[in-house]
C-alpha cells in the first residue's frame, strides 16, 4: 500500500505503526512520536494499530530549538 | 534567593535555555554546566534516521529537564498536534506554546495562540505561551489557564534585548503566575534588566548559542539573571531628575 510518511509518499509493507517504525527508523526508538491522521499513537498501542492505504503518518522527535 | 515556582513544582533556577542554534551537539555539558537552566528547550520535527549520539541523548545524559515547544506552527491545529506529539515522545506535559503569525516577524499570532492555550489546557497540559509583550493578553492567557506567560523583550533571534520595559512590568503586574522573558535577549545585560522589572526567569537561546564563545555567555546569563533578580529583591532607588548628595552636607569645609 502507499501512505504519505512525513509529507512524502511512501509504499510499504508495515501493516501496523510498529512495523513502519522498523521499516524506517529500524526498530522502537526512545524519543519518538508518532501521530496518523492527526493523531497521536500512543507507544502502548504501536504494535496494534493498523495502518491503511492512504494514511497520513508523521513520525517526529526532539530537535535543537529556542 | 526563593526558588521559582511554575504549576506548584520548584524549579532549580530562573534561567531557562533554548537549544536553537547551537554549533554542535559536543558543546551540550560545558554549556549546561555553565548556565544551570531550570528548563532547556526543545522542537519536534519529523525524523527519517535515527541519529546516535544526538542531542536529545546529551540532554539526558545530562539529566535536565526538558520543555518541549511548537516552534515554526503557524496555527492552534498544528501546535496542538504538536504539543502532543512531544508529550508522548518526551513523557512531559509541559510546553512552550508558540504559534507565529509569519516567518518575517516571528511574532505570536494571538488568537491562534489563545485558542490553542484553551484546547491544551483542557487537555492537561503546563502551557507556557511565547506571547506579545500585552498586558490584556497576559491575562487573557492566565484566564484561560496558562500557568506561566513568555512575553517577548523584542523579535526572536534580534538579540535587541528588552525594547518596552514598561510593557514588560505592565504584563508583571498584570498577571499573578510566573512571567519568563523570552526572546531578545542579546547578552547579560538584557537578562539582568528583565530580572530587575520584576520577570521570575529568563529563556535565552541565540544569545548562548551563537555567542563567540556559548559556555561564556552561558555563565553571563546564569550570573545576569541572578544580579537582576537580587537587585529586583533589593528595591531599587527611584529615578530623580536632578542630582543629590550622597555626602553629608552638614560639617563641609570652607
Amino acid at each position: 500500500m502507499t501512505i504519505t510518511c512525513n509529507g512524502e509518499p511512501v509504499r510499504t509493507e508495515a501493516r501496523a505503526v510498529a512495523d513502519l517504525l522498523h521499516e524506517r527508523l529500524g526498530g522502537r526508538p526512545d524519543g519518538v512520536a508518532v501521530a496518523v491522521n492527526g493523531e497521536v499513537v500512543p507507544r502502548s498501542a504501536w504494535p496494534d494499530r493498523l495502518l491503511a492505504d492512504g494514511d497520513v503518518v508523521e513520525l517526529v522527535t526532539a530537535v535543537q530549538g529556542g | 534567593m526563593s526558588a521559582l515556582v511554575v504549576a506548584g513544582e520548584a524549579l532549580s533556577s530562573r534561567l531557562f535555555l533554548g537549544t536553537g542554534g547551537l554549533p554542535q551537539v559536543g558543546l551540550v555539558p560545558a554549556v549546561l554546566e555553565a548556565a544551570r537552566p531550570a528548563l532547556v528547550t526543545v522542537s519536534m520535527r519529523r525524523t527519517s534516521s535515527l541519529v546516535e549520539g544526538g542531542l536529545l541523548d546529551a540532554l539526558r545524559t545530562a539529566g535536565v529537564r526538558l520543555l518541549p515547544n511548537t516552534a515554526g506552527c503557524l496555527s492552534a491545529r498544528e501546535a496542538v498536534l504538536t504539543a502532543e506529539l512531544a508529550r508522548e515522545a518526551l513523557g512531559t506535559d509541559w510546553v512552550k506554546l508558540e504559534v507565529i503569525g509569519d516567518e518575517r516577524s516571528l511574532l505570536p499570532d494571538v488568537v491562534e495562540l489563545l485558542d490553542a492555550a484553551e484546547q491544551l489546557v483542557r487537555r492537561g497540559f503546563v502551557v507556557l505561551p511565547y506571547t506579545t509583550d500585552d498586558p490584556v493578553l497576559a491575562r487573557r492567557l492566565v484566564d484561560a489557564g496558562c500557568a506561566a506567560v513568555m512575553p517577548l523583550g523584542s523579535p526572536i533571534g534580534s538579540g535587541l534585548g528588552v525594547l518596552n520595559p514598561h510593557a514588560i512590568a505592565a504584563v508583571r503586574a498584570a498577571v499573578d503566575v510566573p512571567v519568563v522573558l523570552d526572546a531578545g535577549v542579546g547578552t547579560a545585560s538584557d537578562a539582568a534588566l528583565a530580572m530587575e522589572l520584576g520577570c521570575d526567569a529568563v529563556l535565552a537561546a541565540t544569545a548562548v548559542t551563537r555567542a563567540d564563545d556559548p559556555v561564556a555567555m552561558a555563565s553571563a546569563l546564569r550570573l545576569g539573571v541572578e544580579a537582576g533578580r537580587l537587585a529586583w529583591s533589593a528595591g531599587r532607588i527611584p529615578r530623580r531628575s536632578e542630582a543629590r548628595a550622597s555626602s553629608p552636607v552638614l560639617g563641609r569645609i570652607g
